[in-house]
């Protein structure tokens, strides 16, 4: 793993004044492993994205975090205090329900209070900390209104006013946007990341959707079979995959399969010289790396084929071609939008961006 | 084809249908009827309408002490046997134990026991443990033997009962204790509505473990039972025409409630994105 090449801009690491610390941690249902030897991090003031199939555990882990179920194996630490033996109403941390099991029988103002009005928090301290959660996720006007009444967007505000208003430490957030509407999802991850920046709480985000992960994290933990596969920035993970489950998961890409032998990488049509030990291999190659060569004249450092255009599909500025290198090794490529495409061309690589994976 | 037929046998289902109901209906529009009648039971069709046995009824102290006895040990055994329901439901839908396959059939045994053996073996307990019969042993009776109903009620509420407010409650600081109460019982309330209002009706017109159990203060079904020995009298007709219009009022309340529980659920469902 190329970790040395994280962006320090990206919170790539951890180390420094991790909030929360997961400690070996192990999940047994049964007879079945949920979650297997789970080391992780988080920073304080974190958005730390937990991305992952459904079954892989994700959701596990949180209900882990928020005490809903206890490790079988390990510890969970938080602040330097042991935070897996506390019951979940001792916890500082706080969670967006993935349907956001907002009270039905109270108003959206008593929703939000409850968090304070269980702890007996005073009448006047309770109506201003309420109002400022109101205000913060813009919904003054609903305060009366019951949860019913409310769209999807604004149960969703409403869902985290009330995890907030604790001022918790973590806020656990459970697929908060599945519900949403394509729209709607895109303007909540906006107020998400704008919100996580102003509140300045630590965020442990769970999802399925790569996009939003790359979109709204500083780093993912990317979980499969209930074991992580990788944790690094999104930029670190899109560029350098460890394995090709990640590679795959994270956007589209070509995996090429093949060999080296005598410094010479064989994968199907293509073959270019790679001064490494022998072997069976496994590279990715984005989609984006690979463009049309027009010349048909290429760098040293370039890989060159041809193949012919199979698929188009229009995407706006750009399109993505699917073709074919011959006897039916088929790659992704994708061009800058430029009309309508048909026969064999010139396609060209970089071979850095090649990029040598494990399986 | 297949369309026409039951169109062709509408007639037919239609008659079929109306001598059901005249059979189960009749008989209590008769006696409601026979209730205003000057002449008392005898005398077809009725001639002259009159108030008279309602005037009559509402002069019997008997009557009236046997109704509020049928009230107090109904409201009794409602707060009994939803207290002692509740738990038991807590017990099947969250608690794991051994033996809790037996337990559930215990508790629900008595749905389907009939009321002689219960109110026989009630009567043995109390004559072993020297008890006098009195309405404090049908209270007991029937609070103890309804607990079977307010379970089966109060367990299909619980397990319609969102466990992701439960959590999100302790999640928010809330102790389960709380929790219980600020969470559990308010999406109870419904449930705890129409189990209370079904014991209630049970309760008040139940005959054969009363029976066993009662003392010297009758409850209103065993007054009226008593009284028809020594013939009807149209104050019986009185009586059973105002029980019959408690009980359309308490059924039609029932269904109100039931059917604004279902509405706000279907409600839901539909406006969940």
């Amino acid at each position: 793993m190329s970790v040395s090449l994280a962006n320090p801009t990206e919170q790539g690491t951890a180390t420094e004044a991790a909030l929360l610390e997961v400690r070996k941690v192990a999940k047994r249902f049964g007879t079945i492993d949920v979650l297997k030897n789970i080391s992780l991090n988080i920073a304080s003031g974190e958005f730390l994205t937990l991305l992952g199939e459904s079954g892989s555990g994700k959701t596990t882990l949180l209900r882990l975090i928020a005490g809903f179920e206890q490790p079988s194996v390990g510890e969970i630490w938080m602040s330097g205090q042991r935070l897996d033996i506390l019951p979940p109403y001792r916890r500082r941390v706080n969670t967006v329900f993935q349907n956001y099991a907002l009270f039905p029988h109270l108003s959206v103002r008593d929703n939000i209070a409850y968090g304070l009005r269980v702890k007996n928090t005073s009448r006047s301290e309770m109506s201003s900390r309420v109002d400022e959660a109101l205000r913060m996720v813009k919904m003054q006007d609903f305060a009366a209104s019951r949860p019913s009444k409310l769209s999807g967007g604004q149960q969703q505000r409403v869902a985290l006013a009330r995890a907030l208003i604790n001022r918790p430490q973590l806020l656990l957030l459970d697929e908060p946007l599945s519900a949403l509407d394509a729209n709607l999802r895109k303007e909540m991850q906006g107020e998400l990341k704008a919100l996580q920046r102003e509140v300045g709480i630590t965020f442990l985000f769970v999802t399925h959707d790569q996009e939003e992960a790359m979109a709204l994290s500083g780093r993912i933990a990317l979980l499969r079979d209930g074991a992580l596969e990788q944790v690094a920035s999104p930029r670190e993970i899109y560029a350098h995959p460890a394995t090709a489950y990640a590679a795959q998961f994270i956007g589209q890409t070509n995996l090429l399969r093949g060999e080296i032998r005598d410094s010479i990488a064989t994968c199907g049509a293509l073959r270019w010289l790679l001064d490494e030990t022998d072997g069976p291999v496994i590279f990715s190659l984005r989609p984006e790396s690979i463009r049309i060569c027009a010349d048909g004249k290429r760098q040293t450092s370039e890989v060159k084929f041809r193949a012919t255009v199979r698929q188009q599909f229009y995407g706006g500025p750009s399109e993505l071609l699917e073709v074919d290198c011959g006897s039916g090794q088929m790659l992704r490529v994708r061009i800058p939008a430029r009309g309508p495409l048909a026969g064999e061309h010139d396609f060209v690589f970089t071979l850095a961006d090649a990029i040598r994976m494990k399986e | 084809m297949t369309s026409s037929s039951p169109t062709r046998r509408a007639p037919l289902l239609a008659t079929y249908a109306a001598f059901v109901f005249a059979f189960i209906y009749l008989p209590i529009v008769v006696l409601i009827l026979y209730s205003f009648n000057r002449d008392g039971v005898g005398g077809f069709p009725p001639r002259h309408l009159t108030l008279n046995w309602y005037a009559q009824l509402f002069a019997d102290a008997p009557i009236w002490d046997s109704v509020l006895n049928s009230l107090i040990v109904a409201a009794s055994s409602v707060v009994l046997s939803l207290g002692l329901g509740l738990l038991a439901a807590l017990a099947l839908d969250r608690a794991t134990f051994p033996g809790k396959a037996l337990f559930r059939r215990l508790v629900l045994l008595p749905l389907i026991l009939p009321g002689i053996i219960t109110g026989l073996s009630l009567l043995m307990f109390a004559v072993f443990a020297g008890v006098h019969l009195s309405l404090l042993t049908v209270f007991l009776g029937h609070g103890t033997a309804l607990i079977s109903v307010a379970t089966t009620e109060l367990f299909a509420g619980l397990q319609k009962v969102d466990r992701a407010q439960e959590e999100a409650s302790l999640d928010l600081g809330a102790t389960p204790w709380q929790t219980f109460w600020r969470i559990t019982l308010p999406n109870l309330k419904l449930s705890l509505i129409a189990a209370g209002l079904l014991i209630f009706t049970l309760s008040m017109d139940e005959i054969a473990v009363t029976f066993f159990l009662i003392g010297r203060d009758n409850t209103l079904p065993l007054q009226i039972w008593g009284r028809l020995r020594r013939g009807i009298t149209p104050e019986i007709n009185a009586v059973s025409t105002l029980i019959f219009a408690v009980s359309v009022a308490l059924i039609v309340i029932w269904y109100r409630v039931r059917a604004r529980g279902l509405g706000t659920q279907a409600q839901e469902l539909l406006e969940r994105p």
